[in-house]
């Protein structure tokens, strides 16, 4: 295994729905990253910015009503380029995913073991006995104990259904776990067993991650790395460090200036105004109407995503300055 | 307690419990009747422009005491005075021109406004039901003055829409307006910002500091210590239908003294990558509250149990190593 090759990477991703009215919503504007071996990547940001239609469109999830542009590199090879034939055989098998609220879609009248056998055998991975035996496994792995194989979801409590949840998605072991927000729903005690849970699979299995999630502190525990995305954009990227201390995109600085530290005295700033609606074309930076630093480029030209320093990238007019001024330096 | 000469809200031992349904089947089986105690002995006070936070986990019955508070359900012992009137016993009648005082902030303003109404009908609705406000006109200028009040100016522009035309962050405050219209002396605000994106929470909880500021009391339940360490004067930490640690806010978070508190604060992540201390986690979750452990019902989890604990069922008291004499727990070792 060489730790430099990514193992997944999304190039230039779109997605637009079709609306109702016949207009179409760009919910993903060209969204490109990589992640390697064993990394956990936070993505972060509003609702509606389009983070969780980023996720399903890598694991070819979106409704009918959707159409996606862009490449999904997996092992070199482009997994949405033939479409549901080219991702079916990869999903879940090679990249899988905790679902929000998956703790609450088990089947409330299947055992939960027979539940997780479920993926084994439609993937051919497992089956029979030797697919139960697994099921004990996996169950141990996330802190279940075997035994508990035959019970109802019902008998769990939400810590041990999310627990499950991602048992389940496990199950044909996959290289990387795309988990939508999973501990919004649950306490806080609950959600450090959960975190501190997938901080170690990643560790032990090698596993990739990427978390999606509204909780920049909960990024900063977890996660090497974080995308910030805004309006279907990534708009600052890199080291979770450098983008808490270093920010290079007013949005980040501000949702960090919105997030209430527990031990923090400074003083807590909501950002004015509401993200743009994305069916209709914007003209200059998205975040302009909102941003406090804004000067003369901003309301005209769409900003280039560049890279600030090694693997730190941002899109914002204030970094075409510095750069430029860099390069004639 | 406190040198004022009697506070807004004093919440003295109150008792509620709810009956476990036990269905025909149990009855018919005998099974034995099952009680969760959802709150067990709680005390406190909320002031006035005093933000008092009900901090913990759930099923530590926070939401519990807040509908006591609202006597939206029976307390079965305790008292809860309001302005020094005792609520519990009065009639649906007597306590009519009360709720008028007392006014509640739901979680999740995406369920809580009628999307039928407009926010003009919303808000009037108060005044109508307490057959408050006066003529039409006078009416219509008090929903005005509740919308600009809670954040929502100019009020021309919101008070003809509809909820599926406003933000979450303009919902919490339509919602809002529609308890300040009735010009209430107490809010309770259950989890008023966790249905809300990060960057609007921070405005409508700079608006209940404003109000607190302006005299009201409130009284607010949340899970989240971070933002009742920046919004709270006082934090109550509840654990399985008790207080187990309160005290200036600022203080119960910097320096902990109940073993649970600890490691409630330990495991909350914070902004800063780099400032990440070790969590302590515990293990399991909160006990089901029909079975309440023995002694210190936080013993069966408590990384520092010894075996007095078993037996002793800790008051809340000072603690030694705290700074304010207001910050208490309930804990032998304190």
């Amino acid at each position: 295994m060489t730790d430099r090759r990514p193992v997944i990477a999304v190039e230039d991703m779109h997605v637009w729905f079709d609306l109702a009215d016949g207009a179409e919503l760009h919910a993903v504007q060209g969204v490109t990253f990589e992640l390697r071996p064993g990394e956990r990547m936070g993505l972060v940001g509003e609702s509606g910015c389009g983070k969780t239609t980023t996720i399903l469109a890598m694991m070819g999830l979106l409704p009918s009503s959707a159409s996606v542009s862009g490449r999904v590199i997996l092992d070199g090879e482009d997994i949405m380029e033939r479409g549901e034939s080219s991702v079916a055989p990869h999903r879940w098998c090679d990249i899988s995913m905790v679902f929000q609220g998956a703790m609450n879609a088990f089947n409330p009248v299947k055992r939960i073991g027979d539940q997780i056998v479920e993926p084994m055998e439609m993937h051919g991975t497992a089956s029979g006995s030797s697919a139960r035996a697994q099921v004990r496994d996996l169950l141990e792995l996330v802190g279940i104990s075997g035994d508990r194989a035959s019970r109802y979801p019902h008998e769990f409590s939400g810590g041990m259904r999310q627990r499950a949840a991602i048992a389940l998605a496990l199950a044909c072991q996959p290289k990387v776990l795309l988990a939508d927000e999973p501990t919004t729903a649950l306490d806080v005690m609950v959600q450090a067993q959960i975190l501190d849970l997938l901080v170690r699979l990643t560790r032990d299995l090698g596993l990739s991650m990427i978390l999606v999630t509204h909780d920049l502190p909960v990024v900063a525990q977890v996660c090497d790395r974080a995308a910030v995305m805004y309006a279907g954009e990534i708009v600052e990227m890199g080291q979770m460090s450098d983008i808490y201390h270093e920010p290079r995109h007013p949005y980040t600085r501000m949702l960090f200036a919105a997030t209430p530290d527990l031990l923090g005295d400074d003083e807590v700033q909501s950002i004015a105004g509401v993200p743009p609606r994305l069916d209709r074309d914007l003209i200059g930076c998205p975040f302009a109407p909102r941003c406090d630093s804004t000067f003369a480029p901003c309301t005209v030209d769409h900003p280039r995503s560049l890279q600030v320093e090694t693997g730190h990238t941002a899109m914002c007019h204030l970094n075409d300055r510095l750069v430029v001024g860099a390069a004639g330096a | 307690m406190s040198a004022e000469p009697t506070p807004l809200l004093e919440v003295e031992d109150l008792i509620t419990r709810y009956p476990v349904p036990r269905g025909v089947a149990g009855v018919i089986a005998r099974h034995p009747r099952l009680t969760v105690h959802a709150v067990e002995g709680v005390s406190f006070t909320v002031g006035r422009g005093e933000l008092v936070a009900l901090v913990g986990e759930s099923g530590c019955g926070k939401t519990t005491t807040a509908q006591s508070v609202i006597r939206m359900v029976d307390n079965e012992a305790g008292s809860i005075r309001f302005r020094g009137r005792e609520l519990t016993g009065l009639s649906a009648r007597a306590l009519r021109p009360l709720r008028r005082e007392i006014q509640m902030i739901y979680q999740d303003p995406y369920e809580s406004l009628d999307p039928r109404f407009s926010v003009r009908d919303t808000i009037e609705e108060p005044l109508l039901i307490h057959g408050v406000g006066g003529s039409n006109d006078e009416r219509e200028a008090k929903v005005r003055e509740a919308l600009e009040r809670a954040g929502l100016t100019p009020a021309e522009l919101f008070i003809d829409r509809y909820p599926h035309e406003l933000s979450g962050g303009q919902r919490q405050r339509v919602a809002i307006a529609s308890s300040l219209v009735l010009d209430p002396k107490l809010l309770v605000a259950d989890e008023p910002v966790s249905m809300l994106d990060v960057s609007v929470r921070a405005g409508i909880l700079g608006l209940l500091d404003r109000l607190r500021q302006e005299g009201m009391g409130i009284l607010m339940i949340t899970h989240d210590l971070s933002t009742a360490s920046h919004f709270a004067d006082r934090i109550c930490v509840m654990y399985l239908g008790r207080i187990v640690e309160d005290g200036p806010a600022k203080e119960v978070v910097r320096n902990p003294q109940h073993p649970y508190t600890k490691a409630l604060i330990s495991v909350v992540p914070k902004r800063d990558p780099r400032e990440q201390t070790e969590p302590q986690v515990l293990q399991g979750e909160t006990p089901n509250p029909v079975f309440i452990p023995s002694g210190c019902r936080f013993h069966p989890r408590c990384p520092v149990a010894r075996d007095e604990c078993l037996s002793v069922d800790p008051e809340l008291r000072r603690a030694k190593a705290a700074e304010s004499p207001e910050h208490r727990a309930a804990c032998v070792l304190v």
